[in-house]
């Protein structure tokens, strides 16, 4: 049977009862051909609609990065891909400050609080809603299994809305402020402006290309780090071409591999959206969360004084910070004092042991420590308590440890 | 050969004949009925439970987000019960329900020696077929409106309606949050379609009803296992389980599509596939009960 199975005109007519056995196996010809046909489909139509990279015409980086500056895009909409691979499961206040350093502050209770919530971007794969009407209006949606968790901005009034635990938290801020700065980093523009911050003599900026991001042309910004020994290889910046609107920002590491953060628009719309959008009312019954101390918390997310490098957020929020080194190989130095301003720094004793196992045992003219190794950022905790933490290599971290001695 | 020439001659009424008597039929068996009480009973047993547990007055949150989605809503909003339910229900009730009723199906019908009489009829056997598929589709869709059905009148007994909050802190009034309900069961009740066809083929592999239904549900388990495996995330995106909670984006504002329209076509191609592999067989097989 099996060498006839193909046979087209066995499959012709269904009234063809011939009980032949050769036929009966040619039947089996069209549920093989229906998966065949899905599962080319399911292979080519990426690779269709994929259509190349759009035709624009040249800019210089310079010329570009303007374009991002002047962008005056005040009302957008879209869906959000946002990817972190930062290569180790916990490093607990590491990766948390990535949420605006507001690790103390997570610890309020309610699962509505935006600290609480946002640190959990740190890893893996998320999809977020992100709607901006203005500087006065914004909104963050974290999509979750059959839930959602939702950071509304409208006027005066902060809400952040945990749908699964029906939380709700409230905060207000001035209406002057600097709204912008107290959300989370959430839109490819965020990431892009705190990369743009880092361009100096040490990095390097290119136009590379073009490419198609969420239906729209953009063109390809490169910013690379001169100098070795960071763990930045290259960040990637996608910037629409109309409104200079960055749509995908993609940082790889110089050790190869996948990227450790990939922001990008799935879908986007310069529209205004609506305003219903922006309005929040506490559902009945809701247990709502009362937080008078975000203008606060607002300050204190700001970029310290002359910190301009984007690594340099990670060391946001922890006091008597110093830092050494210049450009992409900036090291934040901070003496921990036994107060513990990292888990780790802390933990000392009992659990040094343990700690100590995870990382890699180094010694140096500064004496005797740990480095943790991410694939992004480094830190080393000396045994005298001291914490160095950068975006370097293991190396370079010694290297600056020492000098910085 | 005649057969299938008589077939061809009978109108469409005569097709529309045979899947009303098939409707009826599988609708009037003890067993079907039994199967939608149970599924019936869940939403009550959700809505009690959670009326005994918050019955000293309007629960504030809590819950701290465990339980099936929707849960914590439940007491503001009765209408949130049905989501509840359906939720509750999805992952394993309604599936085995539909794998009994499909797997029973042809082989049933063959254990029982009933099989052959209903081929005399001039019918076909592909008419047959799409007429057996079409009651277990029927069936998917019924035992879905049950579960929402008795979720809606539980939830109004016992809790308050009203507008409500979407998942994305919008409100929307009543009536649409309604018509949304009636969405997630169309949508509850397409999700089941894989198993469906699933069923319907296993079902013309043997001529023993309960050998179908229990390979049926056992295969459901299977696949509801695999899936929480972690290792094997490379193969979830094709397991007919996977995107089953999807419906819960329909309570998105705006409707979060994507995974929606993927579980629609996953469904579609679980259809093409094993509806068309238990068209090979069937039509193919000796029918000797």
């Amino acid at each position: 049977m099996a060498p006839y199975a193909s046979d087209d005109r066995a499959t012709a007519g269904e009234g063809d009862e011939s009980r032949s056995a050769r036929r009966r196996a040619a039947r089996y010809v069209v549920p093989v051909t229906v998966m065949g046909v899905a599962a080319a489909t399911i292979g080519l139509v990426p690779a269709i609609a994929d259509s190349g990279d759009p035709d624009l015409p040249e800019i210089t980086a310079a010329q570009l990065i303007e374009k991002i500056a002047k962008s005056d895009v005040e009302q957008l909409s879209g869906t959000v891909k946002i990817t972190t691979d930062l290569g180790l499961p916990d490093l607990g206040g590491l990766e948390s400050s990535l949420a605006s350093g507001a690790v103390e502050r997570g610890e309020g209770g309610s699962s509505a609080d935006p600290s609480a919530k946002l640190t959990e971007l740190a890893s893996g794969t998320h999809t977020l809603r992100v709607a901006v009407d203005g500087p006065d209006r914004q909104k963050v949606s974290l999509l979750e299994d059959a839930a959602e968790y939702s950071l509304i901005h409208d006027g005066k009034d902060v809400w952040g809305y945990d749908s699964r635990s029906n939380e709700v938290y409230h905060g207000t801020v001035d209406e002057s402020g600097k709204e912008r700065e107290q959300q989370p980093p959430a839109t490819p523009k965020d990431f892009a402006e705190e990369a743009l911050k880092s361009v100096d003599d040490t990095t390097s900026v290119t136009v590379d290309g073009t490419a198609q991001v969420a239906g729209r042309d953009a063109y390809r910004l490169v910013v690379k780090p001169k100098q070795s020994g960071s763990t930045v290889g290259a960040i990637s910046i996608a910037v629409d071409h109309e409104t200079g609107t960055p749509l995908k920002f993609t940082l790889t590491p110089s050790s190869g591999g996948a990227a450790v953060v990939d922001v990008g628009f799935t879908e986007v719309s310069f529209d205004r959206p609506a305003a219903s959008t922006f309005e929040f009312t506490p559902p009945k019954g809701a247990e709502v969360t009362e937080d008078g101390e975000l203008d606060e918390g607002g300050e204190h997310s700001e970029k310290p004084e002359g910190a301009p490098k984007s690594e340099e957020d990670l060391a946001k929020g922890l006091d008597g910070l110093k830092m050494l080194g210049e450009g992409w190989n900036t090291v934040a130095a901070f003496d921990t004092g036994g107060e513990g301003g990292l888990p780790a720094g802390g933990a000392g004793g009992d659990l040094g042991g343990f700690l100590g196992s995870l990382g890699d045992q180094v010694k140096g003219d500064f004496g005797t420590g740990t480095v943790f190794s991410t694939r992004l950022v480094n830190a080393l905790i000396t045994e005298d308590g001291k914490v160095y933490v950068g975006t370097v290599t293991k190396d370079a971290l010694v290297k600056a440890a020492d000098e910085g001695k | 050969m005649s057969q299938a020439e008589a077939a061809r001659r009978t109108s469409p009424l005569w097709t529309l004949g045979l899947f009303r008597s098939e409707l009826l039929t599988t609708f009037r068996r003890w067993r079907t009925l039994a199967l939608l009480g149970v599924l019936a009973a869940v939403p009550v047993l959700v809505g009690v439970a959670v009326e005994i547990e918050t019955g000293d007055g309007p629960a504030a949150g809590g819950g701290g987000g465990a339980g099936p989605a929707f849960i914590s809503q439940i007491t503001n909003n009765g209408l949130f019960l049905v989501f509840t339910a359906l939720a509750a229900t999805l992952p394993f009730f309604l599936p085995m329900a539909v794998g009994v009723v499909a797997g029973d199906a042809l082989a049933g019908e063959a254990n029982a020696g009933t099989l052959r009489y209903l081929l005399v009829a001039p019918a076909g056997r592909t008419r047959l077929l799409l007429t057996k598929f079409a009651t277990v589709i029927a069936f998917c869709l019924a035992a879905t409106l049950v579960v929402a059905v008795s979720a809606l009148a539980v939830g109004a007994l016992l809790f308050p309606l009203g507008d409500l909050t979407t998942i994305s802190g919008t409100r929307i009034s009543f009536a649409e949050g309604l018509a949304r309900a009636l969405l997630i069961a169309l949508v509850v009740a397409a999700s089941l379609i894989g198993v469906a066809a699933l069923g319907l083929f296993v079902s013309t592999l043997t001529d023993s009803g309960i050998a179908a239904m229990a390979t049926t549900v056992g295969l459901l388990i299977t696949v509801q296992i695999l899936g929480q495996i972690p290792q094997l995330d490379a193969l979830h995106p094709y397991f007919f389980s996977h995107y089953w909670l999807s419906f819960a984006d329909l309570m998105r504002e705006p409707v979060y599509w994507e995974d929606l329209t993927r579980n629609l076509g996953l469904q579609a191609l679980y259809a093409a596939v094993f509806g068309s592999a238990a068209w090979a067989r069937f039509t193919g097989k000796d029918i000797t009960a």
